[in-house]
């Protein structure tokens, strides 16, 4: 009897041990997982976080020209800004950007991938064409089409005037200049969603296809079948992230259009920079960026809802 | 039903060496023919032009007495099971076996029958909803085996179908592709690296090695009968015992790997000459034990012993070479213990040292006959 409770007993104490041991190995892993973070825990910190909740703050106030808050208003700019009638257009035209961008974008993109994936002699020639625009800065591509649509000078009229229609005011005309910035945006994006569904396309074992082949498969029936179910999620992050850019636009409005005419192409986020640095309301501003968060939030959780199931992960 | 002619195939990509060289290759209807080779000897580059998934650089590929050079592959009307299986991962196991009658527009109560017929055969009734990624390696393979099962095609193409199976699986998809094969009557051919494999599937076998073919045969006589060096060594397990040999001069004492001398009756190698210095192999199941024997008795030195039980495995060090005996029974052996071996000259086989071709086969094998029943 007194030798199993010894038994026991000691039985305990290394238990305890055990416990002690563990307990000192789960605080050091601890320690040395914080010391990898940090870097980016500073730098989120630093440039997310902080601004985050600075804006959130001064989304509450009323400010001074220099952004200093005055007047603790609640949530009264939140209720003013639905009311505004900029803000809601520019909230309008920014559906209608994503709706015109967006799809085109992936199906252009998409269709040129394909093409650019067929085992062909120079076919490298096309794909670094196709992907060029990735590496093409915002600015740089903006005054490229400002000089196309130029009214008088820009290529585009000439080719009109040589079919001998009448010139149009590409960046002038409330009807076409939300479209002309489309058709920028969506020349600027190819380049990267492009060289995205290559990347996809590529990693789809070739063996597949041959398997298909022997079967007597036709290509559209390739197609259909393998190509496209198999490069889901990568459509999926390229859709995710098109919707994102398209939400945050900024770049390209400002050197072709600044917003006009009026305020046909004044996307949100160009709507929050007038707001915030020309008419120096940094309060409504602010309350402005974080409708435009929650929307993306919203959006994006959405997507992540509705793909999850149409897409096939591995 | 499947006949497959290849004549003088080559193949080379981007004008390198060639990779193949000289295919000249006749294939039976109803045949269950297996390539075999190391790797890298052009096995699956044989298969995938068959397949009509790579370009034939020159020769011409006969099915059925049709040239089929320029056929894509999906008129050569065959199948073919790859070595990763390419199964569809997101398509269902009943899908993924009727992908290619969907492709081929096969009616639809046909596709049924079909499909209904090769689960049954395989064993997949279970499994048809699930996704490749919910099977076992096993369940996958008779997935990839069932695809090609419901294309009816009469000829049927596999790559290392068994590569990725462990032992016991292996030995049972073995019988279950054999008896596959002879229920439809399908022309199989059927590439591995693993020569049991090779031995126990195969109604004729060839040997490949960098592009070449070194032997085309039934199984039992490319164990009995290997033309060369290459194929005496690649084909049995273990393999062939090889050894430097030449003759005294009065052309009746053989010296092995300067060590052994075997005293040998001239009517036995007749066709052999005495004159030149020879290869001489032997199978390890004719290394007797040599304790109760009198004649052509060598003591050797035991360097490693292996037990498989029904069986043990006895290396000897025989000059520069390993040479490794298989005795039937359990046998307790030290390491480094002199036993007496038995090595009668009937069973030798000669082979040439420049060009390893067979000169002569082992006497006994010729003589000894294949149990029939
Ligand atoms: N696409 C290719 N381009 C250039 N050389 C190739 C190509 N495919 C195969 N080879 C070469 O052809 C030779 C034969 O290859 P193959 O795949 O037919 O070998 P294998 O006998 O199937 O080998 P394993 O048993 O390893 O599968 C190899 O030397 C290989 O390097
Ligand atoms: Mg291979």
């Amino acid at each position: 009897m007194r030798m199993a409770n010894s038994a026991l007993e000691a039985n305990e104490t290394f238990m305890y041990q055990v416990e002690r041991v563990k307990k000192k190995n789960r605080k050091l892993s601890f320690i040395k997982g914080m010391l990898f973070l940090l870097p980016s825990l500073i730098l989120f910190s630093v440039f997310l976080f902080y601004p985050m909740l600075k804006t959130i703050y001064l989304s509450f106030f009323l400010t001074d020209a220099k952004g200093a808050t005055t007047v603790f208003v609640g949530w009264d700019n939140y209720k003013e800004i639905f009311t505004d009638s900029v803000f809601l257009k520019g909230m309008k035209n920014t559906f209608l950007f994503v709706f015109y961008t967006v799809p085109l974008t992936v199906i252009i993109s998409l269709f040129l991938t394909v093409i650019a994936n067929e085992k062909l002699k120079g076919i490298g020639v096309f794909r670094t064409i196709f992907s060029s625009t990735m590496g093409v800065s915002v600015a740089a591509a903006s005054v490229f089409w400002l000089y196309l649509f130029n009214p008088t000078m820009g290529l585009l009229n000439k080719f009109l005037e040589l079919l001998g229609a009448e010139s149009i005011g590409w960046l002038t005309d409330p009807d076409w200049a939300l479209f002309a910035v489309s058709v920028t945006t969506i020349w600027m994006n190819i380049g990267f969603t492009f060289l995205i569904l290559l990347g996809g396309l590529q990693s789809i074992d070739s063996s597949l296809y041959e398997s298909a082949d022997i079967e007597g498969s036709s290509y559209f029936y390739k197609l259909r079948r393998i190509t496209i179910p198999m490069l889901s999620p990568t459509l999926f992050f390229v859709i995710t992230v098109s919707i994102i850019n398209a939400f945050q636009t900024f770049g390209q409005i400002d050197i072709l259009t600044q917003g006009g005419p009026a305020n046909e192409t004044n996307l949100i986020v160009y709507s929050i920079y007038r707001e915030a640095f020309v008419n120096y309301q940094f309060g409504s501003a602010s309350a402005q960026a974080i409708v435009l968060f929650i929307f993306i939030l919203l959006m994006t959780a959405l997507q992540f809802k509705l793909g999850e199931r149409r897409v096939h992960y591995q | 039903m499947s006949q497959v002619e290849l004549i003088d195939i080559t193949k080379s990509y981007d004008k390198q060496k060639d990779v193949l060289n000289g295919i000249n290759l006749s294939i039976e209807e109803g045949e269950f023919f297996v390539l075999v080779g190391p790797s890298g000897s052009g096995k699956s580059t044989l298969l995938r032009m068959i397949a009509g998934l790579e370009e034939i650089s020159g020769g011409f590929l006969k099915i059925n007495d049709q040239t089929v050079n320029h056929l894509p592959p999906k008129e050569r009307n065959l199948s073919m099971v790859f070595q990763n299986y390419a199964l569809y991962p997101h398509l269902t196991v009943e899908q993924n076996i009727l992908f290619g009658l969907k492709a081929r527009k096969v009616e639809k109560r046909e596709q049924q029958i079909r499909l209904m017929e090769a689960a049954e055969m395989l064993g997949l009734t279970e499994l048809l909803k699930r996704k490749p990624r919910e099977l076992s390696g096993g369940q996958r393979q008779r997935v990839a085996l069932g695809r090609s099962v419901v294309s009816h095609a009469p000829l049927c193409l596999m790559d290392e179908p068994l590569s990725n199976l462990d032992a016991k699986l292996r030995a049972n998809m073995r019988v279950q592709i054999r008896r596959l094969q002879k229920q439809l009557g399908l022309t199989m051919i059927y590439v591995t690296h693993d020569q049991v494999e090779a031995m126990t599937m195969g109604d004729r076998i060839m040997v490949l090695n960098e592009g070449k073919i070194q032997q085309v045969g039934k199984p039992i006589t490319l164990y009995n009968e290997p033309e060369n060096l290459f194929v005496a060594s690649f084909i049995g397990s273990p393999k062939m015992n090889l050894g430097n040999a030449a003759f005294f001069a009065d052309g009746n004492h053989l010296i092995i790997e300067n060590q052994l001398h075997i005293s040998i009756d001239p009517d036995v190698i007749m066709g052999v000459p005495k004159d030149r210095n020879l290869k001489v192999g032997i199978r390890a199941e004719h290394l007797f034990p040599g304790e109760s024997k009198k004649d052509h008795i060598h003591h050797l030195e035991a360097v490693n012993v292996e037990q498989l039980g029904n069986e043990t495995l006895i290396a000897f060090e025989v000059g520069s070479e390993l040479w490794t005996a298989k005795w039937p029974g359990q046998w307790t052996i030290e390491f480094g213990q002199k036993v007496p071996v038995q090595i009668l000259p009937q069973y030798l086989l000669f082979f040439d040292v420049e060009t390893g071709q067979l000169i002569q086969s082992a006497d006994i094998g010729k003589l000894r006959e294949v149990v029939t029943i």
